[in-house]
């Protein structure tokens, strides 16, 4: 028990790495501030794309997002990041990550809305035609927003998802919270700081994993 | 650009992407991988649903300190991101006397996240069988138990099977992240081919078999869904 203690929760080994992890922590936030929103609004083109009435729009959308949705992210991050420079085409760290995950992200939450979209009645958008608003002001004012409501746990959930996915940077030594973590075990010899990280990983995402479990069960 | 120009760079890129003598030389290598990866993946799926099942019937005994355990270990588990507890497992435990080798992390670990994701989708489903159905199966006379596997677990089962499907895909393509810790994988196998060679090649074959891999799986949820929709009016 007191090896499982200094090894798992050592409080000076903490205490040192604080500080380190706070900016591995600040990469998270800022790779995640702007994955987000992108990945938000991305999706809502993509789920455009995807229910569009014309086929020639629709079905190869529908195969790039099912291509992208069978690929790991992870091996379309080294894709990204360790091909591209074969072609003379060599991007930082940080750009290979923003491409390959919203390319990930922008299809995940492009499938949410497309099943909210699905669930919106049809009588809605013809009501919505029939008083005279154009196609535009139907989507954005009558079907969008019920789709939105109605996928909204998915939604979240599928945000934490991206949050936790930006821990795979690590892999190509973006400076993230994990990766700080992992670099200060390996200089104090000590896990304490992956369980920190893992803490500050709990603080951020278990608030919101609780509130998708109170919405899906109201639901 | 002059035409030739153009060639040579759609040349120079099927030469580094799609390059036939590195496929050859280092394809069976990398099927191999995908050997591991699938192997690894039933073993994750089956685990990692099979607990999940069984937590979410334990669930529904009511047992107050039991259910709150199975809360917290789901809560923790859908929260942490599935590299941080690879890396705790891989790296922390041998310090204090346990060492696993890095496959058995990589199944542990992802069929841990599984089995949270599960367990809160199979208990989803049961909850929302409407209690009239206890109810009355406990008057007809059925045990609690057999009410639970007679009357309840399949009703969510089957409302369970497309968000399970969709859950289970995106948790198994984390086997990629084995490659972060030495599992012999797709990923990890076409990483090496890759340095050993100087060529994508082996980067290009290993993403397609992932793809190949999970495409039909992609597929079928699609179809799930449109069977089980949800919210039909």
């Amino acid at each position: 028990m007191e090896q499982f203690t200094q090894e798992f929760f050592n409080l000076d080994v903490m205490a040192k790495v604080a500080p380190f992890l706070l900016q591995g922590l600040l990469q998270t936030l800022l790779l995640c501030s702007f994955l987000i929103p992108i990945g938000l609004v991305s999706g809502i083109l993509v789920m455009l794309l995807t229910t569009s009435p014309y086929r020639l729009l629709r079905w190869p959308a529908i195969a790039a997002v099912d291509f992208f949705r069978a690929f790991p992210p992870l091996v379309l991050l080294v894709f990204v990041y360790a091909g591209l420079p074969f072609i003379g085409l060599r991007v930082p760290a940080l750009v290979a990550v923003a491409v390959a995950f919203l390319i990930n992200s922008a299809s995940y939450y492009g499938e949410i809305y497309r099943a909210g979209m699905v669930s919106v009645p049809k009588g809605q958008r013809e009501a919505a035609r029939s008083t005279g608003l154009s196609a535009t002001q139907t989507l954005l004012y009558v079907t969008l927003p019920q789709a939105i409501r109605n996928v909204l746990p998915d939604l979240l959930s599928n945000t934490v998802e991206l949050v936790k996915l930006t821990t795979l940077a690590s892999v190509i030594s973006v400076p993230e919270l994990l990766h700080s973590a992992n670099l200060a075990r390996s200089l104090t010899y000590n896990s304490s700081p992956l369980i920190l990280a893992a803490i500050i990983y709990l603080l951020l995402l278990l608030p919101v994993v609780r509130l998708i479990a109170r919405l899906e069960h109201r639901l | 650009m002059t035409a030739a120009d153009a060639m040579s760079n759609w040349d120079r890129f099927v030469f580094t992407f799609f390059n036939a003598d590195i496929a050859m030389k280092y394809g069976w290598e990398i099927l191999q991988g995908a050997g591991v990866t699938i192997l690894a993946g039933l073993a994750v799926v089956i685990t990692g649903i099979g607990a999940g099942f069984g937590l979410a019937a334990l669930r529904a005994i009511g047992w107050k300190p039991v259910n709150f355990l199975i809360i917290v270990f789901v809560d923790i588990f859908r929260s942490l991101p599935p590299l941080a507890i690879i890396l705790v497992l891989f790296f922390g435990f041998p310090n204090i006397g346990i060492v696993l080798p890095s496959l058995i992390v990589l199944w542990m670990s992802l069929g841990a996240v599984l089995a949270a994701f599960a367990e809160e989708i199979f208990w989803a489903g049961i909850t929302s069988v409407p209690k009239g159905q206890w109810l009355a199966a406990r008057s007809t006379g059925l045990t609690f138990a057999q009410t639970l596997r007679y009357v309840i677990l399949p009703q969510a089962v089957r409302l369970g099977i497309p968000p399970l499907t969709n859950r289970a895909i995106s948790i198994t393509k984390n086997l990629a992240l084995g490659s972060a810790i030495g599992v012999n994988e797709i990923l990890g196998r076409a990483n090496s081919a890759l340095s050993m060679s100087a060529n994508a090649t082996p980067l290009t074959m290993g993403a397609l078999l992932y793809v190949l891999v999970f495409i039909p799986l992609v597929i079928a949820s699609r179809t799930l869904e449109r069977n089980y929709r949800w919210g039909e009016h």
